[in-house]
């Protein structure tokens, strides 16, 4: 057995039905390969007894999966409305300018994918932006150079 | 000034209260210790004795709620924590499994031998990444310590969906499926995870009960007001000068709130605040001295919610608040019901004309007529959450949406606070199946 699959039935052993497995295991998945292709799908599904296509079908109803191939860094920038009303606008086209591509994008050199995000939970501290995953709060359009200088330089 | 009285973040501002042995110096697992010594009842007693009602957002009276789950039932019975807090406007729960996630964990022990269950599952959000770290790091120092005494508590992550936040959405999400709400009946007390018993309840309201059971039921109880019993953590957003949580006695006033965030920001006017989330009708200006409870939101035509107030100066356009709205409830509605996920697209496709000034006067009424035929017509509140706050801005403000008909474009003409605000755009943002008719 492979290790993914065996840490994926380790996982499975948790819950009192090894389907509830899925979430889990397509987080793992994502974590070896950076996104979700065919393979991740056919492994998940190995694991756990289940069809590609299912593991997709639900893979496909979460934000966080990624169903194309994204960069090696991820910034998410919180467009929701408390963000929105002290300035989330500018955070976001600052990234925008400063990494050359439009939400939704990866740079050229697959280095970085610009996201927006709905609500991330950090309301009282506006703009938030999640760089790979680990929030940044109250940041501005002035911080968002640095914030890409750290991304291209580390 | 209405001063702070900390019960569920009691202690996090003193010390780092995430380590299990600085929980134990300010009386961390005493109550759990003394749960086990009470019968079930007697634990139910004091939840109901304090009043304590549901924190997520539908304030179910939650001994109620856990008196529902059958007694010596032949099936294992299953303690569901609702952490996929998503609701914009709201980051309470964050901070809490944050700064204080023993007080949660003992919550969580203390309620699963209320309801003689064996097996507690917390499904935090997936984007809470940092946060699930901290909780799996004081929950192995739990384990370790032998506090959880065959009770077995698995952390599961989401993975980007508000609609799990949703009981029902939650449930089918921990087995492993795409996160559609279910019918009810039957509840999930009868019939929840795997179709066992199940009681679900939010972060917050957990992390109240071991204060609950310090200060006794009926102490609690006088805190707050005879309807709203204790605290509760305020999420401050918005046009303030310091958002953030605050954990106060509950009835005190939205205008308090804010002068303890310190006022409006920028020396903007107030021009209207959200109370509860963004799922909940708004209120104008003139509306901020209501006191923060049920019922007297109620009274004023809205919700407390998750215990939300965002903040809005004059600077904001309420067409494009409204069309921010309905895009975040388009993006998120699971597809179910057909209301929903029709309605929220034609409401973004009318508001963005209105905005334009392409809309006639026909689609303002048609506008009122979507919100009226999704509230109340789906399987879960998720379609109500989003007609609900859109038809009350059209309500409070309705000038200001006559405005853009008349005038034929925005009154704010590219200066509103909420300009060129752009919304994510996917794999969910397909086009309705009609569009709405020109």
């Amino acid at each position: 057995m492979s290790s993914f699959a065996s840490e994926v039935r380790a996982i499975a052993a948790r819950y009192p039905d090894s389907q509830s497995a899925v979430l889990p295991a397509l987080h793992l998945a994502q974590e070896q390969y950076g996104w979700l292709p065919p393979e991740a799908f056919a492994e998940v599904a190995d694991a756990l007894e289940l069809s590609p296509a299912y593991c997709r079908s639900v893979a496909s109803f979460y934000d966080m999966y990624h169903l194309r191939p994204v960069g090696r860094h991820l910034v998410e920038v919180c467009t929701n409305i408390c963000c929105g009303l002290v300035g989330a606008q500018g955070v976001l086209s600052a990234f925008e300018s400063e990494l050359g591509v439009r939400a939704g994008e990866t740079t050229p050199d697959g280095e970085v994918t610009l996201r927006a995000a709905e609500c991330l939970g950090g309301c009282g501290w506006p703009t938030i932006v999640a760089v790979d995953h680990r929030y940044r709060q109250s940041v501005r359009a002035e911080d968002v150079e640095a914030i890409v200088a750290e991304l291209r330089g580390g | 000034m209405a001063e702070l009285l900390q019960l569920v973040l009691a202690g996090a501002d003193e010390r780092d209260l995430t380590k299990l042995a600085s929980y134990r110096e300010v009386g961390g697992y005493v109550q759990l210790a003394r749960a086990r010594g009470l019968t079930a009842q007697a634990i139910l007693d004091e939840l109901n004795a304090s009043n304590l009602r549901g924190r997520g957002g539908a304030f179910f009276a939650t001994g109620r709620k856990a008196g529902f789950i059958p007694k010596d039932s032949p099936q294992p019975v299953y303690l569901a924590v609702n952490a996929d807090e998503s609701e914009p406007g709201t980051f309470k729960d964050r901070e809490i499994m944050a700064r204080v996630p023993h007080r949660l964990i003992e919550g969580c022990l203390i309620l699963a031998h209320a309801i003689s269950s064996k097996s507690v599952f917390i499904y935090i959000r997936g984007e809470y990444l940092v946060e699930f770290e901290i909780l799996r790091a004081a929950l192995d120092e739990a384990r370790e310590a032998d506090l959880l005494e065959g009770v077995t508590i698995v952390l599961h992550r989401g993975a980007g969906a508000y609609i799990c936040g949703e009981e029902t959405a939650l449930l089918e999400s921990l087995e492993g499926k795409r996160g559609m709400p279910r019918s009810k009946p039957p509840f999930p007390a009868i019939s929840g995870l795997y179709a066992a018993p199940t009681l679900i309840n939010n972060v917050e309201t957990i992390a109240t009960v071991p204060p609950i059971l310090e200060l006794g039921g009926a102490e609690f109880a006088r805190i707050g007001t005879p309807d709203s019993t204790g605290t509760r953590v305020f999420c401050l957003s918005g046009n303030v000068v310091r958002g953030g949580n605050y954990e106060l006695p509950m009835g005190i006033t939205i205008r308090e709130l804010i002068d303890l965030g310190g006022g409006v920001a920028d020396g903007r006017e107030l021009k209207a605040v959200i109370p509860g989330g963004s799922s909940f009708p708004i209120l104008t200006a003139d509306q901020i001295d209501t006191p923060l409870s049920h019922d007297a939101l109620a009274e004023v035509g809205t919700f407390l919610g998750s215990g939300v107030v965002i903040a809005i100066d004059d600077r904001c356009c309420m067409v494009q608040l409204a069309l921010r709205v309905a895009q975040f409830y388009m993006h998120e509605s699971c597809g179910k019901c057909t209301p929903c996920r029709e309605g929220t697209r034609w409401m973004v496709q009318i508001l963005e004309a209105v905005e334009a000034g392409r809309a006639s006067q026909g689609e303002l009424d048609l506008l009122l007529s979507v919100c009226d035929r999704i509230l109340g017509k789906c399987l879960c509140p998720l379609g109500d959450a989003a007609a609900m706050p859109v038809a009350s801005y059209v309500d409070k403000f309705r000038d200001e949406f006559q405005a853009h008909v008349d005038q034929g474009g925005c009154p704010l003409a590219g200066e509103s606070s909420l300009e060129d605000l752009f919304a994510p755009v996917d794999q969910h943002s397909h086009d309705p199946v009609a569009r709405v008719p020109a």
